[in-house]
């Protein structure tokens, strides 16, 4: 290898940076070029256009979209910049939720100006925010994780038993019931009183919230969370407040849960001590972590993906699509050698036919029933067995038959595992069409995991996230 | 020798019941150049940690150009002029070069949160300053951290640069008394060498008053103006390098008896 000096390694450099391979290179090339002003603009004006091309349900999922979006980023700054383990987080939206469903309905009763409303609540969930972070001068890790799962557990319990002061009669959350009749926001006699002005007004806010963070991030306070949560010794040798900046990260954070929860709050018109589960805060992490802790374009893809994919499997054809295209990737990935795909695809052919044929010459036909009413139920119609009257129990026996043909794959090597894939897969799609497609709500969940990870296998950084270094 | 920028009186600690430093009394004057060296577990790192506000000493004074700053958190010591290397490499790896060094100027800048958001002038004047600042440091590092570097990773920076990365870091803070924890640990020949040229410049060209940890002896020759020598956490021989090398209780802490009889 010939030497080469100094003046022509720093010359170069620009030819040792990421290069971009395979067919979408040109087209993330021409990405990498457009600002980034450029690119939110882009983004808001695309999502401007949602609510026209759908139907108001479609709205309302577009809400929940966003305020996820907004959540994630609040949660972004805590977890993803300052490093700390905020587990508490939900309780924060479900405070500022609450706070502003309690000023603007008939509960106590009181009817804020949303003008003052929105501030005060916003400063104080801030405030709690605050108060939270005591524990992280502390605890950092595992055990502030623990210490903030207890506080969204309590959030939860007080509101849910706690509806009174006592001696008090009034009723201040309502209890198990909730609170019902929030005021919409108002603004200048102004009422965001349906999901498209709702859908406006979150996406607006979201803007700003994205001009707002980028900004912070690039900015002495951004980069302190950073050195935070790269090496907080180090960081506060390095002349940085290290609890100050601790609190500061958490009431951030807090004041945005506290935002997005009045919105929430005004567009349910109400609020239940349910919205504010455990469940939603592991959806929100799971936006952020799909996403790419740390990255605000991430965090905000991260929200579209979880919060649509549930929707998009709701419709069991687009279900459905997705199982097979599940099934035929995993086929390649196992197999790796044409002729062994060729022969399994060929085997799973013969042995449906065959099955089929046997089945029908010892029970008749009317053991069949009505097959499934999507594009990949009329197609395989005549394949495969869609049973009748035993259709429950016979599915319930070939899903535990395929889990032990799932471990004779598993163990097997070269055409032994051919072989085994060849029931293997039948039975996956006979399960697949006579017992998980016609029941949608546990589908979803199944499929929506199984989604999460296989984009987290194949990106652990998130979907546009950079990979971080431990130790090196 | 002018007056002390650094001055330890009585100062004592203990982890259990094991004594780490034992009534040590020690100073370092300003624009002086100070080694500490010692075996291992001779308690030169725990020294450092004290004046860093790490630990707590059980008893005794530190006083930082006359005040004490006993009980002070680390990001006052930081603030007051005291920066340090750590030992063991604590870089932030997951930020840019530059970003590494302009995340030392926390303490010596005023913009708050909401300026930065709305970037006001102010908010970019100062950002522009701390940029300029941080370019300036690096720059002390002749080619070594130029350019292109300036927006990768410091992960991606090799050990030696990385070391030269936390020296910038450390800069950055405008420190009176740069404390380095072995800097030439790990490095070869070439960079060791560079590396006892580097210190020297940091007190003439920077003007800083410097306490070091080092092991390589030709390193602490080629620097030290004095050198102080620990064993087991007592002050055993203080002086010019030459002196301390002769001592035999400094060959007897690394040698043994056998070996400071023999001499």
């Amino acid at each position: 290898m010939s030497q080469i000096g100094v003046d022509r390694w720093v010359e170069e450099s620009e030819s040792r940076q990421q290069q971009y391979s395979g067919w979408t290179a040109p087209a993330r090339r021409a990405f990498d070029k457009v600002r980034p002003g450029w690119r939110l603009a882009l983004f808001l004006g695309l999502a401007a256009l949602y609510p026209l091309l759908v139907s108001p349900s479609g709205v309302r999922i577009g809400i929940t979209v966003l305020i996820l979006a907004m959540l994630a980023l609040g949660l972004n700054i805590v977890v993803g910049w300052a490093g700390l383990l905020d587990l508490g987080y939900v309780a924060f939206y479900g405070f500022g939720a609450y706070f502003y469903a309690i000023v603007s309905s008939d509960q106590l009763p009181a009817h804020w100006p949303t003008w003052v409303a929105i501030p005060v609540v916003v400063a104080a969930t801030a405030l709690l925010g605050a108060l939270l972070s005591l524990p992280s001068r502390r605890l950092v890790g595992d055990y502030l994780a623990i210490m903030t799962l207890f506080f969204a557990q309590v959030f939860v319990e007080v509101v849910r038993n706690f509806s009174r002061l006592p001696g008090e009669p009034t009723d201040i959350t309502g209890g198990p019931n909730g609170i019902t009749g929030v005021d919409p926001w108002t603004v200048f006699g102004f009422s965001f009183n349906t999901f498209n002005r709702n859908f406006y007004l979150l996406l607006g806010l979201l803007g700003l919230l994205i001009v707002g963070l980028y900004r912070l991030n690039d900015s002495r306070t951004g980069r302190a969370w950073r050195a935070l949560r790269e090496d907080t010794l180090a960081a506060e040798h390095m002349t940085t407040p290290v609890n100050r900046l601790k609190m500061l990260a958490f009431a951030v954070g807090a004041a945005i849960a506290g935002l997005s929860g009045t919105i929430f709050a005004a567009v349910q018109v109400g609020v239940f001590p349910n919205n504010f589960m455990l469940v939603f805060l592991i959806t929100v992490y799971a936006a952020l972590i799909l996403g790419g802790l740390g990255s605000i374009p991430g965090v905000v893809v991260g929200a579209i993906a979880v919060a649509f994919t549930p929707e998009i499997l709701r419709n069991p054809g687009a279900a459905g699509w997705l199982f097979y295209i599940g099934l035929l990737t995993l086929l390649l990935v196992t197999l790796r050698k044409r002729p062994m795909v060729a022969a399994v695809v060929a085997g799973v052919v013969a042995f449906g036919y065959l099955l089929r044929a046997a089945s029908l010459a010892i029970w008749g036909d009317t053991i069949l029933g009505v097959p499934n009413d999507t594009f990949t139920g009329g197609f395989l119609d005549g394949w495969l067995l869609i049973l009748g009257e035993h259709q429950d129990m016979a599915s319930n026996y070939a899903f535990v038959l395929a889990i032990v043909g799932v471990l004779g794959v598993i163990l097997t090597r070269g055409w032994w595992r051919v072989v085994a894939l060849i029931p293997t897969i039948y039975l996956a799609v006979f399960v697949w069409e006579n017992k998980l497609a016609l029941q949608p709500s546990i589908t979803r969940q199944l499929l929506f995991g199984g989604v999460l990870m296989v984009m987290m296998a194949v990106r652990p950084q998130g979907l546009l996230g950079t990979r971080r270094v431990e130790i090196t | 020798m002018s007056a002390a920028i650094l001055e330890l009186r009585g100062l004592t600690k203990t982890f259990g019941g094991l004594t780490v430093i034992r009534d040590l009394d020690m100073t370092v004057g300003t624009g002086e150049i100070v080694s500490v060296i010692g075996p291992n577990g001779a308690g030169k790192t725990t020294l450092f940690n004290m004046i860093s506000g790490i630990y707590q000493p059980d008893s005794g004074d530190i006083l930082f150009d006359g005040s004490n700053i006993i009980g002070s958190t680390s990001d006052q010591i930081a603030n007051l002029g005291v920066a340090r290397t750590f030992q063991t490499l604590r870089v932030f790896l997951n930020m840019t070069v530059r970003e590494n060094v302009m995340a030392a100027t926390y303490g010596a800048t005023k913009t708050r949160m909401w300026q930065s958001v709305l970037r006001t002038p102010a908010a970019r004047r100062e950002e522009a300053e701390v940029r300029e600042l941080a370019e300036e440091k690096l720059a002390f590092f002749g080619d070594r951290l130029m350019g292109y570097r300036w927006d990768q990773p410091a992960y991606s920076l090799s050990y030696a640069n990385r070391r030269r990365l936390e020296i910038a870091r450390a800069m950055a803070t405008n420190p009176r008394l740069l404390m380095l924890d072995e800097p030439a640990a790990g490095m070869n020949p070439v960079e060791t060498h560079e590396i006892t040229e580097l210190i020297g410049r940091l007190r003439e060209e920077a003007g800083y008053s410097i306490l070091v940890i080092e092991h390589d002896m030709h390193v602490v020759e080629g620097i030290s103006d004095r050198v102080v020598a620990l064993d087991h956490g007592v002050k055993i021989a203080e002086g010019s390098f030459e002196s301390v090398a002769e001592d035999p209780a400094v060959i007897e802490a690394y040698l043994g008896y056998g070996a400071a009889r023999s001499k």
